[in-house]
C-alpha cells in the first residue's frame, strides 16, 4: 500500500470555526445528470475543478500536510461520500467504515489530484472505486454470471398479473423503494444506484465495473423489475389489511 | 419477409420480444409511450409506466445523511498510525 508522509499539525475536530462553517457550508446535491452523469455535469460548471469557493487553497494546504485543511475538506465532502456509500451499501456500519477508508485514500493520493475534473467529481470517483473494491474483497461479484443469466424475476414480469389494477400508478411509497433497493443483490443495487440514483451513463458503469455497456443496461433492468416486484408485493399486503 | 426483419418490426413484436428490448429502448431517445405495441398492449404499458416511475422515484430516495462523528475520531487515528510507521524518528522524539 503507498503511503505518505504526513505533516504535524494539531488534530482537532472538523470545522470547529463557525466562520469557516458559514463560508464553506455543505451544498445539496446536483440533481441527477442522467446519462451524462453527475460527475461530468459538475465538471462542466463554471469553475471546473473546484466546487466549493475556497477549496483550492484548501488543497493546496492539504497537499502540504495541513490537518487543519484536510478537516475542513473532510467536513465539506463528507455527508455526501457517506451518503453515496450508504446507497451502494445499504448498511450504517459498512457505510461508515468505506467513508473513512475514502478519505484516508484521499490523504494518501491528494497529490495526484491534478485538476483535470472537479475535485468533488474525482472524490466521487474514488469514492466509488472504494466501495467495488470493497465489494470485490468480500468476494461478491459485481456481476456475476448467476445474476447476469438468471431469467428476469418472475419469468416475464409484464404477464405475471392480468389485472391492470395491480400497476405501480406512479405512487411510489419512497420508503418500500429504499428498503427494496436495500434488499437488492449487490450486483443489482450497484448499477441502480450508480445509474437511476448517481446519473451516471450506461459507459462509465460499464468502465467502473468492467462489463460491457449491453451487461450495465441488462443489470439495470433487471435490477427495475425487481424493484417492481418487491413494491407490488408489498402494495398487496398493503392492501390485504 | 425474413424472420428477422419480422422481428424488428415493432408491429409485430411479441410481449416476450418487446419486453427483451426495453433495456435498450429505455435508454435511448425513442419515445416509447409512442412505440406501436404499446397501442396494442396495455400489460406491456403498464410495465412501462411502473419502470418509469420507478426510475423517476430514485431520484428522491436516500436524502444526504450524516456520518457519525466516531469516522472522523478514527480518520485522525489512522492517520496518525500511518504517521509513526512511516516516520519512526518521529515516534522516538
Amino acid at each position: 500500500m503507498q503511503k505518505h508522509r504526513v505533516g504535524i499539525y494539531p488534530l482537532r475536530k472538523p470545522m470547529s470555526d463557525p466562520r469557516l462553517s458559514t463560508h464553506l457550508a455543505e451544498t445539496t446535491p446536483c440533481p441527477p445528470a442522467r446519462e451524462t452523469g453527475r460527475a461530468a455535469q459538475t465538471a462542466s460548471s463554471a469553475s471546473p475543478a473546484l466546487s466549493h469557493p475556497g477549496e483550492a487553497d484548501l488543497l493546496a494546504r492539504v497537499r502540504d500536510g495541513d490537518h487543519l485543511a484536510f478537516a475542513q475538506i473532510y467536513s465539506l465532502h463528507k455527508r455526501r461520500i457517506y451518503s453515496l456509500c450508504l446507497r451502494m451499501v445499504g448498511n450504517v456500519s459498512e457505510a461508515e467504515d468505506l467513508t473513512q477508508e475514502a478519505f484516508l485514500q484521499l490523504h494518501r493520493k491528494i497529490a495526484s489530484f491534478r485538476g483535470d475534473s472537479a475535485f468533488s467529481t474525482w472524490l466521487h470517483r474514488l469514492t466509488i472505486n472504494v466501495v467495488l473494491m470493497n465489494l470485490r474483497k468480500k468476494g461478491l461479484s459485481l456481476l456475476s454470471m448467476d445474476e447476469a443469466m438468471e431469467p428476469a424475476p418472475q419469468g416475464t414480469p409484464g404477464r405475471s398479473f392480468g389485472a391492470l389494477d395491480l400497476t405501480l400508478t406512479g405512487s411510489i411509497d419512497r420508503m418500500a423503494l429504499e428498503r427494496a433497493v436495500k434488499d437488492l443483490p449487490a450486483g443489482y443495487r450497484i448499477v441502480f444506484v450508480l445509474h437511476d440514483i448517481e446519473g451516471y451513463g450506461h459507459p462509465e458503469i460499464a468502465s467502473m465495473l468492467d462489463c460491457s455497456i449491453g451487461n450495465s443496461k441488462s443489470q439495470l433492468h433487471k435490477a427495475r423489475l425487481k424493484l417492481r416486484d418487491a413494491l407490488r408485493s408489498c402494495s398487496r399486503k398493503e392492501a390485504r389489511r | 419477409m425474413t424472420e428477422d426483419t419480422k422481428c424488428l418490426n415493432p408491429k409485430s413484436l411479441t410481449c416476450d420480444q418487446f419486453q427483451t428490448r426495453l433495456p435498450e429502448l429505455i435508454g435511448s431517445e425513442e419515445n416509447l409511450t409512442a412505440h406501436p405495441h404499446l397501442h396494442q398492449c396495455p400489460i406491456c404499458g403498464a410495465l412501462l409506466a411502473d419502470l418509469v416511475s420507478i426510475t423517476q422515484a430514485a431520484h428522491m430516495l436516500f436524502p444526504i445523511a450524516e456520518p457519525s462523528e466516531s469516522v472522523w475520531v478514527q480518520i485522525e487515528s489512522a492517520i496518525e498510525e500511518e504517521k509513526g510507521c512511516l516516520d519512526p524518528e518521529d515516534e522516538e522524539k
